[in-house]
């Protein structure tokens, strides 16, 4: 909109403008191109690339919106995928090195939200609300098969007359 | 001048709507009837109204008419007719208006296709419809207006974000809204329905094929939405849970429940006031999932406004409609007792089991999609929820469900017998088993890929057995057989081909999340890269100009074992006008998976490029499970029971005049 300064413009205005298209557009281009991981990242080591794989799977890019660090290319990322292969390289467990990358970034880079008191009920809240819905369908259910159960058998005249409509239903 | 015309239209539209709101629901009420039939002509005036209001926004967009904020905002004057055109609803504004016309198309279909509907439930079903509008209508003009003028105009565009110039984008948007904004008439039928205290089968079938197209609609929006991602962002990813991807994917799930309720109020007078229930969660999800993303409140790739009074309006509205129908719905809902009594194992129960399981997933993709804002709100510190959570709690609730479903249609209604429905089921299991230990045999790393594929197998076959059993296939000679094919009802044809779609685009799923290849490198002119059994020659890049990028294209040679497969010819493009870059993978698609080719970033002076090769596996069953998905729902919607305003059926004995006449005919099983 650079054709059409607002008319207090100002300097200083200008710039933040500026800044804020400039961020703009290095995030469209973290969300719009071919996944991240570049050529000279990946580890010789096939098993440790493959581990590198499922541990960047978990991790939130933090400057990205909802892609993990392996699908994005912001240099954060790119910085993250680096900082995970060398603790892996440093031998590392996968543990340690999620461990180690939350206690740099805090829980917010992790995809798999870690179990806590605040997370209590997103963890549970799936397997509850199964077991509330569950049971309301065994009650309803076994209402439903008790108010057969309480009516009265058929009488003769009318088996005969059901087996009579059934007799000339083509099966 | 045209532009003006077309924000006059909209002022007009809305006082339609007010009068449409109020008039007929009076009108019924009183049973008067020329208020009552003052909705269907409002109707149409409304659709009218909005499509005139639409076509000049399109007008503006296609010849550039940049004295419109919109326009300039969205467009530019050398981008591809097609994106000019898709730019309408390309943007926030015009989405919006997108959204109420579609709002105002099905008010119409009702009006001009519901002969049979009783006056009293057609007057108040789009009087609920117009209500609707009406808030939609403020939205627009008080928030969202598209019409609005600059002075003086600039001489061109800002464009489009390129990565919404796509054709598979381009179509996205429509379908989508198409399913969410369907399910709308469903809620408006079922507010329709509290008010006048009657739920029966009469009421299940007229609003049936609204579900269903809804329903249809919607599947292929995400099925559209989820295939533009696997080739346009660059790494064949489909699904990624994206809190966008996710509000469309719930009312798709509740509407899938709906779906298979409204089937028991229709057959067996049951469960109405769930079913009831499910159709104002359905559309409330679909408002939500519009609030999610035209609010911006969920920053997200998909979210391109942030303008917090459009998110709050979103919001009230939310709560005004989920507020008023909860409570009509408390009010109202008890006296909906249901008929037909069942035993636990029986296509009741079946369907039961899937309502429970299809709305525990809804829920739980909810929570987690709501988690982190709900946490944050409450000071409670910020987390993220992503595709680690999704699938541990998605993948386990589906196991369930598609066992059952293979079960479920074996079981005749009211009393079934589990065990001889696991009988016929015996090659069903066989052919998991066989499926399984072809999975297990490829990778011993995993046991998803033995899961998915067992499950796939389960499903598929158990549909046919199904089939084979309503056509006495192997029992009856072969022509009877084909007799009974032919003369099969369409909803059972479209439940057949909806179930094998789901089994198949299971395959796609298991094989590209499990057995995805994948080989990153830099490729010099000349080099060759294996992935799998394919080769990849990369025969170097040049520099092509589109109408409004510029592009550099690469060329690879693929051969497989020495013979030359074909030619893969990927692009990177930058638009200078927005400034932005895509990347058009190449993509070769067989039954047995894809071959899938990127160009990355330059490397050197030597003409090396970063490329990136994937194979994925079985991909192509997505597409067409869910090609077939979709074409059930549109087969079942040809079904002439449910066709609205067909003549009764030619067999249907004893044609009632009464509305609330049970359904007669039953499919025998």
């Amino acid at each position: 909109m650079a054709d059409h300064p607002e008319a207090a413009g100002g300097m200083r205005r200008r710039l933040v403008k500026a800044v804020v298209v400039l961020v703009a557009i290095l995030l469209m281009s973290g969300t719009g191109q071919a996944g991240g991981i570049q050529p000279d990242e990946i580890l010789a080591d096939p098993a440790l690339e493959a581990r590198a794989r499922e541990i960047g799977r978990e991790l939130r890019c933090l400057v990205c919106q909802n892609q993990s660090i392996d699908d994005s290319n912001a240099e954060l990322a790119r910085d993250m995928r680096i900082l995970v292969r060398a603790r892996l390289q440093a031998s590392d467990t996968d543990r340690e090195v999620l461990d180690y990358v939350v206690s740099r970034y805090g829980d917010f880079v992790r995809l798999r939200p870690p179990f806590k008191a605040s997370t209590l009920l997103l963890w549970f809240g799936p397997a509850l609300i199964l077991a509330a819905g569950g049971l309301a369908m065994v009650l309803f259910v076994r209402r439903r098969a008790g108010i057969e159960d309480s009516l009265p058998p058929l009488s003769e005249v009318e088996q005969a007359r059901l087996e009579a409509l059934l007799g000339d239903r083509p099966r | 001048m045209i532009v003006e015309l077309g924000h006059f239209a909209l002022i007009l539209a809305l006082a339609v709507a007010v009068i449409q709101g109020t008039l007929p629901m009076l009108g019924a009420a009183r049973n008067h009837g020329p208020w009552m039939e003052l909705a269907r002509t409002a109707a149409l005036g409304q659709v009218a109204l909005v499509g005139l209001s639409f076509a000049c926004l399109m007008y503006a967009y296609v010849v550039s008419d940049f004295s419109v904020v919109n326009v300039v905002r969205n467009s530019h004057s050398l981008k591809p007719m097609l994106y000019k055109v898709s730019g309408t609803w390309g943007n926030h504004e015009g989405s919006m208006l997108l959204w109420v016309l579609i709002l105002a198309l099905f008010g119409a279909a009702v009006a001009a296709w519901g002969r049979n509907l009783p006056p009293a439930l057609k007057a108040r079903t789009l009087a609920v419809q117009a209500w609707i509008a009406v808030g939609f209508y403020l939205f627009i003009l008080l928030t969202s207006n598209p019409f609005v003028r600059m002075l003086p105009p600039p001489a061109d565009g800002l464009g489009l974000n390129p990565l919404l110039q796509d054709p598979g984008l381009a179509f996205h948007p429509p379908l989508l809204y198409l399913g969410y904004v369907g399910f709308s008439i469903v809620f408006s039928f079922a507010i329709a329905a509290l008010i006048e205290g009657r739920v029966d089968a009469a009421w299940a079938r007229w609003v049936r094929p609204w579900t269903l197209s809804a329903w249809a609609f919607l599947t292929a929006g995400i099925a559209l939405g989820s295939w533009w991602a696997y080739y346009e962002l660059g790494w064949g990813g489909w699904w990624f849970w994206d809190p966008v991807e996710n509000a469309s994917f719930l009312p798709w799930l509740t509407g899938t429940a709906l779906l298979h309720s409204a089937i028991v109020v229709e057959k067996r007078e049951t469960l109405k006031a769930w079913t009831i229930f499910l159709a104002i969660v359905t559309f409330g999800l679909s408002l939500l999932g519009t609030f999610l993303v035209r609010s911006g409140v969920l920053t997200s790739v998909h979210a391109f406004a942030t303008d917090p009074t459009r998110g709050v309006f979103i919001l009230l509205l939310l709560v005004i409609v989920l507020g008023g129908s909860f409570a009509l719905f408390a009010w109202r809902g008890p006296q909906l007792a249901g008929g037909g009594l069942f035993r636990p194992v029986s296509r009741e129960g079946g369907l039961l089991l899937n309502n429970l399981i299809l709305c525990t997933a809804a829920a739980a993709v909810l929570l987690g999609t709501l988690y982190p804002l709900m946490l944050e709100a409450v000071g409670g510190g910020k987390v993220s929820v992503g595709p680690p959570f999704f699938n541990a709690v998605f993948v386990p609730l589906m196991v369930p469900l598609i066992i059952a479903m293979a079960v479920g249609p074996l079981l005749p209604w009211k009393r079934g017998d589990l065990g001889g429905a696991l009988q016929r089921l015996w090659i069903a299991g066989a052919a998991a088993a066989v499926a399984g230990a072809w999975a297990w045999t490829r990778d011993m790393s995993t046991l998803l890929g033995l899961l998915g594929m067992a499950m796939a197998a389960w499903l598929l076959v158990g549909t046919l057995v199904e089939l084979a059993g309503r056509i006495q296939l192997f029992r009856a000679p072969v022509t009877e057989s084909l007799r009974r094919l032919v003369g099969l009802p369409r909803s059972a044809i479209g439940m057949t081909l909806a179930h094998a779609g789901l089994a198949i685009a299971l395959v796609g799923m298991t094989g590209d999340s499990v057995w995805k290849l994948e080989s990153i490198q830099v490729t010099a002119p000349g080099e060759t890269v294996t992935v799998g059994r394919h080769s990849y020659t990369f025969e170097g890049a040049r520099e092509v100009t589109g109408p409004n990028y510029l592009a550099i294209r690469g060329s690879f040679r693929v051969e497989r074992d020495g013979r030359p497969v074909t030619t893969l010819e990927p692009e990177r493009r930058r638009y200078p006008v927005e400034r932005g870059e895509t990347t058009e993978a190449a993509i070769h698609p067989t039954w047995l998976g894809d071959l899938y080719v990127t160009l990355g970033d330059s490397q050197g002076g030597e003409g090396a490029f970063v490329t990136r090769i994937y194979f994925n596996p079985f991909i192509v069953w997505l597409w067409t499970g869910v090609g077939l998905m979709v074409g059930g729902g549109l087969v079942s919607l040809a079904d002439r029971r449910l066709r609205v305003g067909a003549p009764a059926p030619r067999r249907a004995r004893a044609t009632a005049p009464s509305p609330s006449a049970p359904a007669t005919e039953t499919v025998t099983p």
